[in-house]
């Protein structure tokens, strides 16, 4: 099977970026003896949890070629809207009618709106060949000025214990976070490495004209790809909300960068058609590992955005030094 | 003179050049002929410092050399014009003759008189009447090749290596060229001319080198060959065709085009395309010919759906109407397009063998409809790769990493996996050598043998007398004559495609 993988040089890629998460733990398990225990690594994932899946949206969208700027935003406007939802319902007083939503159902409604802001942006890509830097640039604002417009900018909180459970619960002791972006990864490795929709992406990315003029239809793919980041987006708000059992309304705010830089590590090309989920996960670990290690060790917060920066162009000029070799 | 001695070179353990051997004489122009693949571009590498390790020597006018960059190499005197040009679009001619080395004057300032002058001169050397202040993007390829030339000369360069230099530009800017080169030979230049366009050598070239394998096999005066004998020294073999003819072909109608047309994009009252009807039979090979912009690229688009908004029209295969809106519609209807340029529109290129050529049956390659079988895909390129003959170690390798006879392959097997009715082959041998051509000659036969229903592009008469049965002849988007091949010959097609109103009256 590693065969087939070797378009995306994932095995390398992979090796490449454990390698550089290994020596990192390696490096602050001998500064601080807090670092290397099963807490602190849950603790970890936990908090990457969110980025992984916002990044692996982020991904499959950078594959193709493109960009999504809205990520963080989305994120605010869905998180709002499921907790909204589930806190208040919805009541239509025309109609006397009011409606009630299950955790469940919250939920359902928050992904569905991420995948249909998603959608839009693909739209606006495919349909007026609006560059995704700008259409996502467009979405961020009005996503945000939605959020501030639906939660008054007043936060939603006190959602129950039933809500919590999903950013604060576990499951044979590993956090329900934690589980949610193990599914959401393991799906976007099949998509990406075991079914049509996979080498779509990765063929619009590498040659948009020959992947057109192969009859493949590059309007659906890129919407159906935009709408996935939106939803898994979404996913991440939601899982936001619940870990602080309320929904911010400034939550995400600069969240597209960390996912952005997660795809970056993990190697993928901004350019399109080369890049990985695996890569992308260890990118979004790195920065977990790394932001976990400088408080631990108290580096300045300042002096932590300086270091991820600096990790960051590292990772990319070794993968570039590595392109030469080859 | 400049003389390679004994030059071999190796990328990660392939030897692209083995004792290579050869003398470029000056006030001549050298031919070096080779096929794809047999390491003409490497070696001009290695001459113009592009390359810097090598096994072997370099003599320049009796001196060793040794180039650690292509600006020591321009120092000595070599320039290169590559296939695709090296100009800055958005900057003007004398701005990009003088790149990296502007004039300045004694405030450091750019000497903008001096290079004006400097570049008028050099122009009128090249003859060419253009402004030094006119934009690169506002000129024609051929213009370009000339202010590359004019470049060159400035440099004053005694070694000039042109590679296919007229891959790109019309017969009356190939004059041009061909007057400069001999202007440059009679200042006593080294000319290096690559070509795969054997006719065109016998009128510029006056010896000949021939590379193959990365071997020097032979060199001699172009005058003692005939093009069949240089042919076998490249090949080791002889090129034949078999024409079958207008009445040979099956005569069931496969595809019928009906008043196509096609508004240009932008320019709202120019046709590209007026009113086009023909039949392509069964088992057919139509040649389209046309000189530049008569519309052969566009026609070939109109019925592979890439022009949904100003084509206008009706196709129909096997009586049954195909809409021109996508690709996708015409993957579907049964027709498969081999475009023009493979590494543009053809090709993943940094895609394997194998995802390149699945790419256009990956549904049929599924388990359960969701699946990927890495089982079928690998049967289905080794099927193909065995069945053309690319030649290639394994499915894995990137499409970027093969020569252009077995990328055309790579283009042709992942349209031929889609059993397509209709094939539309837009200059199926541009830029691959002749071997790979024969193949592809031979492969288009047996497919029209089996049924199928080919339509061929191209801009080279030969090409299409040997190959069609048929002859379609376009000129400025008109259908301007069909022709049967038994009654084709090179100088009644070309009259047809110089002469639209001629006929049209």
């Amino acid at each position: 099977m590693s065969q087939s993988l070797t378009i995306q040089q994932v095995p390398f890629k992979k090796l490449q970026s454990l390698i550089a998460l290994l020596l990192l733990c390696i490096v602050l398990s001998l500064l601080t003896d807090k670092f290397f225990t099963g807490d602190n690594g849950l603790n970890v994932l936990r908090q990457v949890a969110v980025n992984i899946c916002i990044a692996t949206g982020m991904t499959l969208i950078v594959l193709t070629g493109g960009i999504d700027l809205s990520v963080g935003s989305v994120l605010a406007l869905c998180g709002a809207v499921t907790a909204g939802f589930f806190k208040f319902g919805l009541s239509f007083a025309s109609a006397d009618l009011f409606v009630g939503f299950t955790v469940v159902g919250a939920i359902v409604v928050g992904l569905a709106l991420g995948g249909l802001l998603g959608w839009f942006n693909g739209f606006t890509v495919t349909k007026f060949n609006v560059p995704p830097f700008v259409a996502t640039l467009a979405m961020l604002t009005i996503a945000r000025g939605f959020t501030m417009l639906y939660t008054k900018g007043h936060p939603i909180s006190n959602l129950g214990k039933d809500f919590a459970q999903i950013g604060a619960g576990s499951f044979i002791g590993i956090p329900v976070p934690v589980w949610l972006a193990i599914v959401v990864v393991l799906l976007a490795v099949f998509i990406t490495e075991k079914t049509k929709l996979g080498r779509y992406i990765y063929a619009i990315g590498g040659n948009e004209q020959a992947a057109k003029l192969s009859g493949i239809n590059i309007v659906k793919v890129k919407m159906t790809v935009y709408a996935m980041a939106g939803a898994l987006a979404a996913l991440g708000g939601i899982i936001v909300t619940a870990r602080l059992d309320s929904a911010q309304p400034n939550a995400g705010i600069s969240y597209e960068l960390d996912a952005i830089a997660a795809v970056v590590i993990g190697g993928a090309s901004l350019s399109g058609g080369k890049g990985s989920i695996w890569g992308t996960v260890m990118g979004a670990i790195i920065i977990g590992v790394l932001n976990n290690g400088l408080v631990l060790l108290n580096v300045s917060p300042f002096w932590q955005q300086v270091v991820k920066g600096g990790v960051i162009l590292l990772a990319v000029i070794i993968d570039k030094l590595g392109e030469k070799k080859e | 003179m400049l003389e390679a001695k004994h030059i071999s070179k190796q990328f990660s353990g392939i030897h692209a050049l083995t004792d290579v051997n050869l003398q470029l004489h000056p006030g001549k122009v050298n031919a070096i002929i080779g096929e794809n693949g047999a390491g003409k571009s490497t070696l001009m590498k290695i001459f113009s410092g592009v390359h810097t390790h090598y096994e072997g020597e370099i003599w320049l006018h009796g001196k060793k050399v040794q180039f650690h960059n292509t600006r020591e190499a321009e120092h000595a005197g070599i320039a290169i014009i590559h296939q695709e040009l090296n100009l800055v679009p958005h900057m003007s001619v004398m701005e990009n003759i003088f790149l990296g080395r502007e004039l300045v004057n004694g405030f450091g300032m750019l000497h903008r008189k001096k290079m004006l002058e400097l570049t008028k001169a050099l122009l009128d050397r090249v003859s060419l009447p253009i402004s030094p202040d006119a934009p690169i993007a506002t000129l024609k390829v051929g213009q370009q090749q000339l202010v590359e030339i004019a470049k060159a000369l400035y440099s004053n360069a005694e070694v000039i290596i042109m590679d296919e230099p007229t891959s790109a530009i019309s017969d009356k800017e190939v004059e041009v060229l061909f007057s400069i080169i001999n202007q440059l030979k009679a200042e006593g230049k080294t000319i290096a001319y690559i070509s795969h366009k054997l006719n065109e050598l016998f009128t510029i070239a006056d010896r000949y080198i021939i590379l193959r394998d990365g071997h020097s096999v032979d060199a001699g005066e172009m005058k003692a060959v005939t093009q069949d004998e240089l042919i076998q020294k490249m090949t080791g073999r002889q090129l034949g065709f078999q024409k079958t003819g207008c009445s040979d072909a099956h005569r069931t109608v496969l595809m019928n085009v009906k008043q196509l047309s096609m508004r240009h994009p932008m320019l709202r009252f120019t046709q590209q395309l007026s009113n086009i009807s023909f039949d392509l039979h069964k088992g057919e090979i139509l040649g389209v010919y046309g000189l530049m912009g008569a519309g052969r690229t566009e026609l070939m688009e109109a019925i592979f759906g890439l022009h949904p908004k100003n084509a206008k029209g009706e196709i129909s295969i096997n009586g049954k109407s195909v809409p021109m809106r996508s690709p996708a519609d015409a993957v579907a209807a049964g027709i498969a397009l081999v475009p023009e340029d493979r590494k543009l529109h053809g090709l993943v290129l940094n895609q394997t063998i194998k995802s390149n050529i699945s790419i256009t049956v990956l549904k049929q390659l599924e388990d359960w409809g969701l699946l990927l079988s890495n089982k079928k895909e690998k049967a289905l390129s080794k099927n193909y790769i065995h069945q053309l003959g690319i030649k290639t170690s394994t499915d894995t390798a990137t499409a970027k990493s093969l020569s252009g006879g077995n990328q055309q392959k790579i283009v042709l097997a992942k349209w031929l996996a889609t059993h397509p009715k209709v094939l539309l082959l837009d200059e199926p041998t541009r830029g691959i050598d002749i071997n790979a051509k024969a193949e592809i000659y031979k492969l288009m036969k047996l497919l029209a043998a089996e049924g199928m229903g080919i339509i061929m592009v191209s801009s080279e008469l030969p090409e299409i007398l040997a190959v069609s049965d048929r002859v379609l002849v376009m000129c400025e988007g008109h259908l301007t004559a069909t022709i049967c091949i038994e009654e084709a010959t090179e100088a009644g097609i070309l009259k047809y495609a110089l002469h639209k109103n001629e006929i049209l009256a």
